[in-house]
């Protein structure tokens, strides 16, 4: 199929950057949408111009760098990440519109890659288990019930990439973030920094500039791991208790 | 800083907030609806001005009123915040954005929503509560007893046609403003339950039709009445 790209070009963070058009032909519906920047930014070296800049790594979907805003939603039309859209999603003469995610706390470094360890940031203040919880545990040694380890292992799902951002008319992180408490908060291994972890993590999140929560859904509709916002309710709830308990005046 | 002054610098303080004033006006609503329909008893607004001396001789009714202006003034600085930080947190719009496939419209334009629900209440305080307070008022005498004739100002302003397009079409979007804030207030409070949130959804709906809709009845009978 032929198609045509406009893709966002900004050579650095202090560029103000700009669509630019791409004629692209004889793609196959088969390709992933990488392999098909793969093969623009082939032609592109080609001619001797800069290539297309984006962030990628496992392209099989578990990594969470592909991170491209395909014609106005997160990794494209299909719920899943950018590495996994293939071409047949699209058809002959499309004209596809690829930019960053966009937000203040992400900002763009070159072209579509943009700047996510404020996401690293709110891991290291908090999510994260520092007591010693002992060796691999023998099977069903731990006192938990199925039904809560589902809960948990659902939420440990998110890989991090940001399409919760990107969607979100806020750029806020709620998801990411609740969903990295709610993983740790539901397991025993969880319970010793319980507090102090949902207080610590709303608080750099709060300060990295991500934006509030109003509740759209946005997030759990585009994220590709299918993250719910119930995890979002359930950080409210760790964060009012521990607020409301901790000692940490 | 305190921990009661982090909490409420916090996102998460602050929109603990706007759901617990906006679940009270929410509240307020029904108890000022079951006031208002009164205007539709067909007793020339006896029971209707008894209702409303009532309501302003009650001590009680006097300090929900004071803390009902209070909520409202904490409901829309804290939706100022909040919807100021959220537009900082994204500089740079997308230039091309499919957010109706993944949100709902009233969800993404609550700011908007309330200024207009702000402005209704701007002209409805100053139409009804300015004037039946401070104003001067007819008076209509039951049982030999003196009574405000707030009736009657309700009567009067109700047979202009615009206010009434005005009162009519702001319900409309505080309809829109509920559709969404209603079970959205339990999702901020942490109530997400598998249980109850399809039931509070659907109670949510059922409230931001009907409770509005009441509210612009009542306007518009009375313009016919008058006709
Ligand atoms: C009768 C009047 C009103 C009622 C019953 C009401 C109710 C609500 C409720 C229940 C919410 C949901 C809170 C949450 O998501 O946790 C909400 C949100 C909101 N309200 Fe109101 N509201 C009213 C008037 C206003 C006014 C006058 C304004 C502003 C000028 C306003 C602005 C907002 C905004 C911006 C939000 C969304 C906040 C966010 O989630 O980011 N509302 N309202
Ligand atoms: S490249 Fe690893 S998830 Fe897409």
């Amino acid at each position: 199929m032929n198609l045509t790209l406009k893709i966002w070009r900004q050579k650095n963070s202090a560029d103000k950057g700009a669509l630019k058009e791409y004629k692209i032909s004889n793609i196959s519906e088969d390709m992933s949408f990488l392999e098909m920047l793969d093969v623009l930014n082939e032609e592109l070296s080609e001619k001797g111009e800069d290539p297309v800049h984006f962030d990628h790594d496992c392209r099989e979907g578990i990594c969470g760098m592909c991170s491209l805003y395909i014609d106005g939603k997160p990794h494209g039309p299909q719920q899943t990440t950018t590495c996994q859209l293939h071409m047949r999603s699209f058809k002959d003469g499309d004209v596809i519109t690829i930019e960053p995610w966009r937000a203040k706390s992400f900002p763009v470094l070159k072209d579509l890659v943009v700047d996510r360890s404020s996401f690293d940031r709110i891991i290291q203040a908090g999510g994260y288990v520092s007591v010693n919880t002992g060796g691999v545990p023998d099977a069903n040694e731990i006192p938990i019930s199925k039904s809560i380890a589902d809960l948990a292992m659902d939420a440990a799902q998110c890989i991090g990439c940001g399409a919760c951002v990107a969607a979100c008319k806020n750029a806020s992180a709620m998801l990411f973030t609740s969903a990295k408490i709610s993983q740790l908060a539901l397991l025993p291994q969880g319970q010793v920094e319980r507090k102090v972890r949902a207080e610590k993590m709303v608080a750099q999140m709060d300060a990295e500039g991500f934006g509030a929560c109003t509740n759209t859904g946005a997030c759990e509709a585009e994220c590709p791991k299918g993250i719910s916002i119930t995890n979002i309710a359930r950080m409210n709830r760790e964060y009012f208790s521990a607020i409301a308990s901790s000692d940490n005046v | 800083m305190s921990w009661v002054s982090k909490t409420l610098s916090s996102t998460l303080g602050q929109k603990v907030l706007m759901a617990l004033t906006g679940l009270f006006l929410i509240l307020f609503l029904v108890v000022h609806l079951a006031g208002n329909l009164q205007l539709l008893f067909p007793d020339g607004g006896e029971s209707f001005n008894k209702y409303a001396a009532n309501m302003a001789n009650n001590p009680l009714i006097r300090v929900v009123s004071i803390g009902n202006f209070a909520f409202i003034l904490i409901h829309v600085i804290y939706s100022i915040i909040l919807t100021k930080r959220n537009k900082q947190s994204r500089p740079v719009a997308y230039a091309v954005s499919k957010s109706s496939t993944n949100s709902a419209w009233a969800s993404r334009n609550m700011g908007i929503l309330g200024t207009i629900i702000l402005i209704f209440l701007l002209v409805h305080l100053k139409g009804f509560y300015y004037e039946v307070k401070f104003g001067s008022v007819p008076m209509a005498s039951y049982d030999g007893e003196e009574y405000k004739d707030v009736f009657a100002i309700v009567a009067n302003a109700y047979s202009n046609i615009l206010y009434v397009a005005f009162y009519v079409v702001s319900m409309g979007f505080l309809a829109f403003h509920l559709s969404h804030g209603f079970a959205s207030a339990f999702q901020t409070l942490g109530l997400n339950h598998v249980k109850y949130s399809p039931l509070i959804r659907k109670v949510g709906l059922g409230f931001s039709i009907l409770i509005p809709a009441l509210f612009a009845l009542i306007p518009l009978v009375m313009f016919f009445q008058n006709q």
